[in-house]
């Protein structure tokens, strides 16, 4: 997943965070805010540029950053961007790191379905 | 950004109680997360892994983790590596100890297993104090720090574990902290890979009964003092010797390649076995 803002999906499970607040202290973002309830909160997604740093560094594994799931008009514009900005190369797998969703046209993909 | 927090539920023993029993802010879950993420980036399998924890907070990593683990009596953690590597040298022996247990009861037991380069990857999680017992000062602490058992800070000069580990003779030693998490994933993962007595020390804050009583007001306080003070290694190089007194160096100091005792063990064994078959 590139880092851009606006594709990552920030999740915190209450259960597992205790409050710490390394997350919100060292979100370059500021995504996270402590509330009076002892616990970190998502506030603002929407600001997060998937840099990782509050995934790597929760002690109790509560923060999970993943892909968003994004309308599919939105997701075919970022492949056909992707596709024009690539070298030779364009239609290769752009593999896990680069997937913004779910294409569902297999030539953007690069591989045919199974 | 993969999915790290899933991949890290697949290495937990989910029959353990969690949110594990770490105080909040503790830097020994990101070194459970970091190992798990080197063991899972080199390709081990859970059953070729062996960890090893002593006693005290880091000696609770070997509950949480689905690899073998035992769990051993308070500074013995190197003695039944030892005897696990030499029993079966194909296993990965990965030995988890907090700063008084690897320097104070078992500092003899560092200096040999160095001594003796066997092939055993050795996290010391250094957190300056004795956290599970009730804040008493470590070997580690450092002069002047307040602990239960020194309210008027502590008078003496403290180890400093890779100076140790390196005189002792480990062929791999390096230093990181918990706040690099990246770069800890790559000592962790340098380490794994490397034949003989590897060491990594990995600073990790103790809010709870060291912070509170050294003038650090929350546990973030603790990693922004990480942040402030620790240096890369080349850089700390160039600083001054004035300079130097304020910083810590993180990164590699050494990494030397030589054969573990498991190793030349072996060696021996099959060179004696073919003199007696000739």
């Amino acid at each position: 997943m590139s880092k851009k803002k606006g594709l990552a999906k920030v999740t915190i499970y209450p259960d597992w965070c205790k409050g710490c607040g390394i997350c919100a202290a060292f979100c370059p973002a500021g995504v996270f805010e402590l509330r009076a309830d002892g616990k970190s909160h998502v506030v603002r997604e929407e600001e997060c540029v998937n840099c990782g740093f509050c995934e790597l560094h929760c002690p109790d594994f509560a923060v999970s950053v993943t892909p968003k799931e994004i309308s599919r008009r939105k997701t075919d514009a970022c492949v056909d961007l992707r596709v024009e900005a690539a070298d030779p190369s364009a239609g290769t797998d752009p593999g896990p790191e680069e997937n913004v969703g779910t294409p569902n046209r297999e030539e953007d993909h690069g591989h045919k379905k199974a | 950004m993969a999915q790290v927090t899933q991949l890290i539920h697949d290495y937990l023993r989910h029959n353990k109680k969690f949110p594990h029993v770490y105080c909040a802010g503790c830097g020994h879950g990101i070194v459970l997360g970091s190992l798990i993420r080197s063991v899972h980036g080199l390709g081990y399998a859970k059953d070729d892994i062996v960890l090893v924890a002593g006693i005290g907070c880091s000696g609770r990593m070997a509950v949480y983790v689905d690899f073998n683990t035992v769990h051993t009596t308070h500074g013995r953690a190197l003695t039944f590596a030892t005897g696990i590597k030499m029993a079966n040298p194909n296993l990965k022996v990965i030995v988890v100890m907090g700063d008084g247990d690897a320097m104070s009861i078992g500092g003899n037991h560092l200096i040999h297993a160095a001594r003796r380069n066997i092939g055993l990857t050795t996290l010391v999680l250094n957190n300056n104090i004795y956290g599970m017992t009730g804040g008493q000062y470590s070997p580690t602490s450092p002069v002047g720090t307040v602990s239960a058992t020194s309210p008027f800070g502590q008078l003496e000069r403290s180890f400093d574990i890779v100076d140790m580990a390196m005189a002792s003779g480990a062929s791999y030693v390096a230093r990181g902290t918990v706040l690099h998490a990246t770069m800890l994933d790559g000592l962790i993962s340098d380490a794994l890979e490397k034949p003989g007595f590897n060491l990594v020390e990995i600073l990790t804050p103790c809010h709870t009964q060291y912070g509170r009583k050294n003038k650090f007001k929350t546990v973030v306080d603790m990693y922004q003092w990480y942040k402030k003070n620790t240096v890369k290694l080349d850089r700390y190089r160039q600083l001054t010797p004035e300079e130097q007194g304020k910083f810590t160096p993180i990164g590699v100091f050494r990494d030397e390649m030589r054969p573990g005792l498991e190793t030349r063990y072996a060696e021996l064994r099959n060179k004696l076995q073919e003199q007696r078959h000739a």
